[in-house]
């Protein structure tokens, strides 16, 4: 049955077959392809041959076909050029494609003006604030956080008010051009149990965390005298040197002890004394970026975090 | 031979099956052996120290090449972002290469350097600490287990048999002070693998805790290496492009 309706149908269609026949009946129609189908398949071969030869390809000896010089990029003052490949197109990219120009050519421009120019100029401006954000991304968001916020006890808030090495653009650009190391020594041995305490006490009475009382007083005198010493860096009235990237303790503003996070005076007064008592030693360092990103670059980072609030 | 031959062979289909298919890598692998510029000549480029190696081996146990590429392609925006496009010669050590082959986290061909060893261990403690919006595990158990380097001169011989030149002869040793420098030659002696490792994991104090040799200290010691080996300074912007 299926055998006479095959046969039928091949018949009718009058297409040849290969030839061989399998199982007794299954057979193969000879469709051959249109020519201009062919003809076009071995056109794409020859492309493919003369591709091979004007493009870098192919292996030969211990070195391969170079093809034809078709990039050009400079080195040094002379113009180079060499057969296409990924690397010399990136060059040339670099020197010659359309956003790398715009940017070199604002870059160019940040380089011969000052902080106070750039501010005035609002097309200066946005531009560092979009490159600022890519650059900050890529190389400062991992410590201080997509958005510059920071994490409390390790890298520093970007957009607080709180400065402790200076929030003017110039002692920004010096802190990223240099880095910083910011350190406390440990009173944890200096001073007994009870005048740690006191001392805690009396830094929370700075910003209004803890009410006045005799512990604080004798907190104050230690913390003004010889006996803590602390003056000597956070200055008498507590508000910190920029200059030496000591802490303002009376602004509320809290980047080593997480005081806003508890609740109660004692688990701030813990959190404060455990500084006190540590000291802050080899985790707030900020590396210089002066060999990572060039100076124009920090400069346009300067205004970036400038404005990303509490600049000064 | 006719085709009809073939088809009722089926050893003799799967041998040529083999053959036809093997030809497409072989036309695009076995040149790279004999082009003398596959690999760029840089210098710089050594094998890495035994607490280095330890490291490696602990990226690799962990998975880490199954989220992290460490291969920088030379486009402008992984310029940018990445720095220096990697090249051949920086994995010429690596058995096997970790340039993987997918980014659900950053590519880290050149992390190291770009931060702190303090931040590398509370980021692999625990990622969302330092970055919220991170998906990356937790690896806590870095900073608990002890690093375990008693097989560390094994695993330097056995990357010794594929060509990595860690020394076991005094002639080897004298080979890598011509090519190396003395102060490298010594860290890639294997007779003193383990106290080369102890040493620079206290010197380097990468962990944090000087007084316990963790995993931790191997792996973020490796990360710190990670790209840093080649100054790139030394060489004009179309050197590279001379080996491609």
């Amino acid at each position: 049955m299926m055998n006479e309706k095959t046969t039928k149908q091949q018949k009718s269609t009058a297409v040849q077959t290969t030839g061989h026949a399998w199982d007794g009946d299954l057979q193969e129609f000879n469709n051959p392809l249109p020519r201009w189908w062919l003809w076009s398949f071995y056109a794409t071969v020859v492309f493919a041959l003369i591709y091979w030869l004007l493009y870098p390809s192919w292996p030969w000896r211990d070195s391969w076909l170079h093809g034809l010089k078709t990039v050009t990029f400079t080195v040094g003052k002379e113009k180079v050029t060499t057969d296409w490949n990924t690397r010399a197109v990136l060059i040339q990219e670099l020197e010659e494609g359309r956003s790398a120009t715009v940017q070199r050519e604002f870059m160019e421009k940040i380089a011969k003006v000052d902080f106070g120019e750039i501010q005035k100029n609002p097309e200066m401006l946005a531009f560092a604030r979009s490159v600022g954000k890519g650059l900050f991304g890529t190389n400062c968001a991992a410590c201080h956080g997509r958005g510059g916020q920071g994490v409390v006890g390790l890298y520093p808030n970007l957009t607080d008010d709180d400065w402790l090495w200076g929030g003017s653009m110039e002692k920004i650009q010096e802190t990223l051009t240099n880095g910083r190391n910011g350190f406390m020594p440990a009173f944890g041995e200096t001073l007994n149990p009870q005048q740690l305490d006191d001392v805690a006490t009396y830094v929370l009475t700075l910003s209004a965390e803890a009410p006045q009382s005799e512990a604080s007083d004798r907190g104050r005198e230690l913390f003004q005298g010889y006996g803590g010493g602390c003056y000597a860096c956070h200055g008498k009235d507590g508000k910190g040197q920029q200059s030496l990237g000591s802490a303002n303790l009376t602004d509320r503003i809290w980047t080593i002890a997480n005081v806003p996070e508890k609740q109660t005076l004692e688990d701030k007064k813990a959190a404060v004394k455990q500084v006190i008592a540590n000291g802050v030693q080899n985790r707030r360092v900020m590396p210089a970026w002066k060999d990572r990103m060039s100076p124009n670059e920090i400069k346009l980072m300067a205004v970036y975090l400038h404005q990303l609030g509490g600049g000064q | 031979m006719r085709h009809e031959n073939i088809e009722i062979n089926a050893a003799l289909m799967i041998v040529l099956i083999l053959v036809v298919i093997s030809i497409g890598g072989l036309v695009e692998i076995v040149p790279l052996f004999y082009i003398n510029k596959t690999i760029e000549k840089v210098e710089g480029v050594r094998p890495y120290t035994a607490l280095e190696l330890r490291g490696r081996d602990i990226y690799i146990r962990e998975g880490c090449y199954l989220c992290h590429s460490q291969m920088i392609r030379p486009f402008r925006d992984e310029w940018l972002r990445y720095g220096h496009y990697s090249l051949a010669a920086e994995s010429r050590y690596d058995h096997p290469f970790q340039w993987g082959s997918k980014r659900t986290g950053p590519d880290l061909a050149r992390v190291g350097g770009k931060y702190s060893s303090a931040w590398h261990v509370q980021h692999l403690n625990a990622p969302r600490s330092v970055v919220p919006e991170s998906i990356m595990p937790n690896y806590s158990w870095l900073l608990q287990n002890d690093l375990y380097y008693k097989d560390v001169g094994d695993r330097m011989r056995a990357l010794r048999v594929t060509g990595v030149p860690y020394s076991a002869t005094q002639a080897e040793y004298e080979a890598n002070v011509k090519t190396f420098g003395k102060d490298i030659a010594d860290k890639l002696d294997i007779g003193a693998a383990e106290q080369n490792l102890l040493e620079q994991a206290k010197t380097g104090n990468y962990d944090g805790n000087p007084n316990k040799l963790t995993e931790m200290d191997a792996l973020v010691a490796y990360l710190q290496v990670l790209g840093t080996m080649v100054d790139f300074n030394k060489y004009n912007a179309g050197y590279f492009a001379e080996f491609r």
